[in-house]
């Protein structure tokens, strides 16, 4: 439940904050280019980046690349230093592993590392690239990098569902979302086809799916920086970037109707389904059971389920709304009312009235349907 | 642009090939979208494709203007209005030196009056039926369907836009990203307004919070463009896309019916019923109903004109019936056309008492079996 009520910090929390304030501020800055396949142009973005920053007077040093080298990113190499990786041989395989102690010798402002999804052989002291770089991070170095979306943990079931396979080797999202710049490296599908060349057949519909994911996160990242932004510079939220749909489920409406439509309409604007109901005393047993089924239907829709209490429904549902950016909420017709009452004031009405900055959808009743 | 991408949507018009569009999408001036689109000229011309630049703007930078070397320009047309000359696109040069691409900056551009075409999005459309490609540039904010969201996002009124669907039959739109940061700190060295105008641009349009909000704009709408071009192939290869678990196929084929008033806040139903038909991928109307028929009020008329107009450029179905009772033929239309969501705006109904009567709360009463939406007033 969202609470408007801060709880005073206790010294300990106060001291824990002002370290952690610290730590950060003495961390070094993580900026990741993230594509959608191999091959968008992420490495070049990267190296590119990184040549601008040496041109400017920065100090610049490349920790890790991937070899062997298309013409285009060598020629960004010679003029970009190098701190060559560790070869190993584990298993009959090769691996190259991060040189972090002649990076912390030679300790530069900026470290390039490509292939962040790169798992070290057993023995290392971090089994993942990723860990290296968040040691190097916290010595105060800043890294830039660059990573698929094919190779983020969490993405995994949605990329087999794409691709049929899994990443063998996997960063996880919340490292990607701590990253304090992110940039999305786009490519068109014909520049893609282009770069496969003629002997490599090119899957568009599994590009454009994996290409509309990786939009989706970056876009997801960047809300969280708009927010994080927003509330310490204490400005109010803000409508716009985003379809915020609040379902708000009673026990006798439609429930599933909505949370189905709900459901269909969040997906096709990208957005988050919400779904409240205002606590009620004295509900039927009958009533009951349908708000239980209808609850079970709202997470099986993967919908975020809030309880909300208030002797004034409208106006903690209002509340709620303006609380979360809800940009439409959709709502049941109240019940076939009598004749007489096509004057009346029902519910429906009342929150029409209240939400002049929100979208009110209103389902029809089961009876009429 | 490749042969093989050619086959990913191919307009064949009287044996001529229709002209590939590439979109350049960006979020602000500065993010790089020319110099990409340059980028992708340079590349086509080391092999040997006929490239031409039909518009460039420099906006006096260094790197954007380097990047142009070796580059053919079709040269401006003058154009005096008012006393003053302005250079245009001569799209009767560029169709008689008929090249295989052309490079057209600032898609969102309106001509000064004296052009063919109103918009350079029409200038663009005479080159690609002549079965030139043309690579162009746009920002986010220039979008129609996102004209109420920039509003009141960054306070400002975007007065150039193109319609959605100009974009959507683009063949391809490519999101050219950077962040806010990086676009501040290239505003800080100058590299994209002279300094006095880049210090005003950041204490308005280009603060960090305008900018990211733009940004992620952008993104959204990148992602719903790929969405866009995907349902088109899954429709053809009769291959469904990824769906979620738990959300069942659509069950039956959405129809939006938008009732247009004169009043002003009709421009943001038609943006919100549009944008979201768009994004059901349903079909959508629009319908205004007159109350008397010989009534005479001439600018109200003239408003009602410029919505329907309005609406009819953004490919929307409309309609004007007659009829005593407002919401009874709005209600019985809306049966007689198999209606799913019927839009309302919300009439100047502020208050409680005002709403009692209004065509909202009849046709909410009314259509018990419909969907009705009541648009919210988009404030700031």
């Amino acid at each position: 439940m969202p609470a408007n009520i801060e709880k005073r910090p206790s010294p300990e929390e106060l001291l824990r904050r002002v370290q952690a304030e610290e730590r950060q501020a003495r961390r070094g800055k993580l900026k990741v280019f993230l594509g959608y396949a191999s091959r968008v142009g992420k490495s070049f973005r990267m190296l590119d980046e990184g040549r601008r920053r040496k041109e400017r007077g920065e100090d610049v040093v490349v920790g890790a690349i991937q070899f062997p080298l298309t013409p285009d990113l060598e020629a960004l190499m010679e003029k970009l230093e190098r701190v060559p990786t560790l070869k190993e041989t584990y298993g009959g395989r090769e691996y190259e592993v991060m040189d972090t102690a002649a990076i912390f010798r030679r300790h530069p402002r900026v470290l390039l590392v490509d292939e962040l999804a790169y798992d070290n052989p057993p023995g290392t002291r971090n089994p993942k690239r990723w860990q290296d770089v968040d040691n190097i991070l916290d010595n105060g170095i800043s890294v830039i990098t660059a990573v698929n979306l094919q190779h983020i943990e969490e993405q995994q079931d949605a990329v087999e569902r794409i691709t049929g396979k899994r990443a063998r080797q996997t960063v996880p999202e919340r490292f990607l979302r701590s990253a304090d710049q992110i940039v999305l490296v786009d490519a068109a599908l014909d520049d893609m086809m282009q770069r496969a060349g003629s002997r490599e057949p090119v899957d568009v519909q599994r590009l454009s799916e994996l290409r509309e994911l990786a939009l989706l996160l970056a876009a997801d990242v960047i809300d969280d920086q708009l927010l994080n932004y927003l509330r310490s510079n204490g400005v109010e939220q803000r409508w716009g970037t985003q379809e915020r749909i609040l379902v708000c489920m009673t026990p006798r409406s439609d429930a599933g109707a909505m949370l189905r439509s709900g459901r269909r309409n969040a997906d096709r604007f990208h957005g988050t389904l919400l779904v409240c109901y205002v606590r009620q005393s004295g509900l039927s047993g009958k009533d009951r059971e349908t708000m239980d089924a209808n609850l079970a239907l709202a997470l099986e829709l993967e919908a975020e389920v809030h309880v909300l209490d208030g002797a004034d429904a409208i106006a903690a549902i209002m509340r709620f709304a303006r609380e979360q950016r809800v940009t439409q909420i959709f709502v049941g017709h109240s019940a076939p009312d009598r004749w007489k009452e096509f004057w009346a004031r029902s519910p429906v009405d009342r929150l029409i009235q209240a939400a002049r900055d929100i979208d009110i959808r209103i389902f029809p009743h089961p009876q009429t349907r | 642009m490749s042969d093989s991408a050619s086959s990913l949507k191919t307009d064949a018009v009287g044996g001529t090939r229709k002209g590939r569009l590439k979109i350049f999408l960006g979020y602000a001036a500065g993010v790089g979208k020319t110099y990409q689109m340059l980028d992708e000229a340079q590349e086509l011309r080391r092999k040997g494709v006929d490239v031409v630049v039909g518009y460039f703007e420099p906006h006096g930078r260094q790197d954007t203007i380097a990047k142009t070397e070796g580059l053919e320009f079709i040269p401006r047309r003058k154009i005096e209005y008012r006393g003053s000359v302005f250079e245009e696109m001569d799209v009767d040069a560029v169709l008689r030196r008929g090249p295989a691409v052309c490079l057209v900056d600032e898609f969102a551009h309106t001509n000064v009056p004296g052009c063919a075409g109103l918009k350079r999005w029409e200038d663009v459309q005479a080159l690609l039926n002549a079965g030139i490609d043309v690579l162009t540039t746009l920002n986010v904010q220039h979008l129609e369907s996102l004209n109420d969201e920039v509003w009141h996002i960054t306070g400002v009124r975007v007065r150039e836009t193109v319609p959605d669907w100009v974009v959507d039959a683009a063949d391809e739109v490519v999101l050219v990203d950077l962040t806010a940061e990086a676009l501040q700190n290239r505003l800080h060295r100058g590299v994209v307004y002279t300094a006095d105008k880049a210090k005003k641009a950041m204490e308005n349009f280009f603060t960090e919070s305008n900018l990211t909000a733009l940004r992620e704009l952008a993104l959204r709408h990148t992602a719903h463009e790929v969405e866009g071009r995907l349902s088109d192939l899954a429709a053809k290869a009769r291959r469904a896309p990824a769906a979620r678990p738990g959300a069942e196929p659509p069950v039956r084929h959405e129809r939006i019916l938008i009732c247009l008033t004169e009043r002003p806040s009709s421009a943001v139903l038609i943006r919100r019923g549009k944008r979201v038909a768009d994004y059901l991928h349903a079909d959508c109307l629009a319908v205004h109903v007159e109350r008397s028929p010989n009534r005479r009020d001439d600018e109200r008329k003239a408003a009602l004109e410029k919505h329907l107009t309005f609406a009819r450029n953004l490919h929307i179905d409309t309609h004007v019936l007659h009829g005593a009772n407002v919401a009874r033929t709005i209600v019985d239309f809306a049966r007689q056309q198999n209606i799913t969501q019927i839009y309302l705006g919300r009439s100047g109904a502020s208050s409680l008492s005002k709403l009692m009567g209004s065509t909202v709360h009849r046709v909410v009463r009314l259509a018990r079996d419909r969907e009705i939406t009541v648009v919210a007033e988009r404030f700031r």
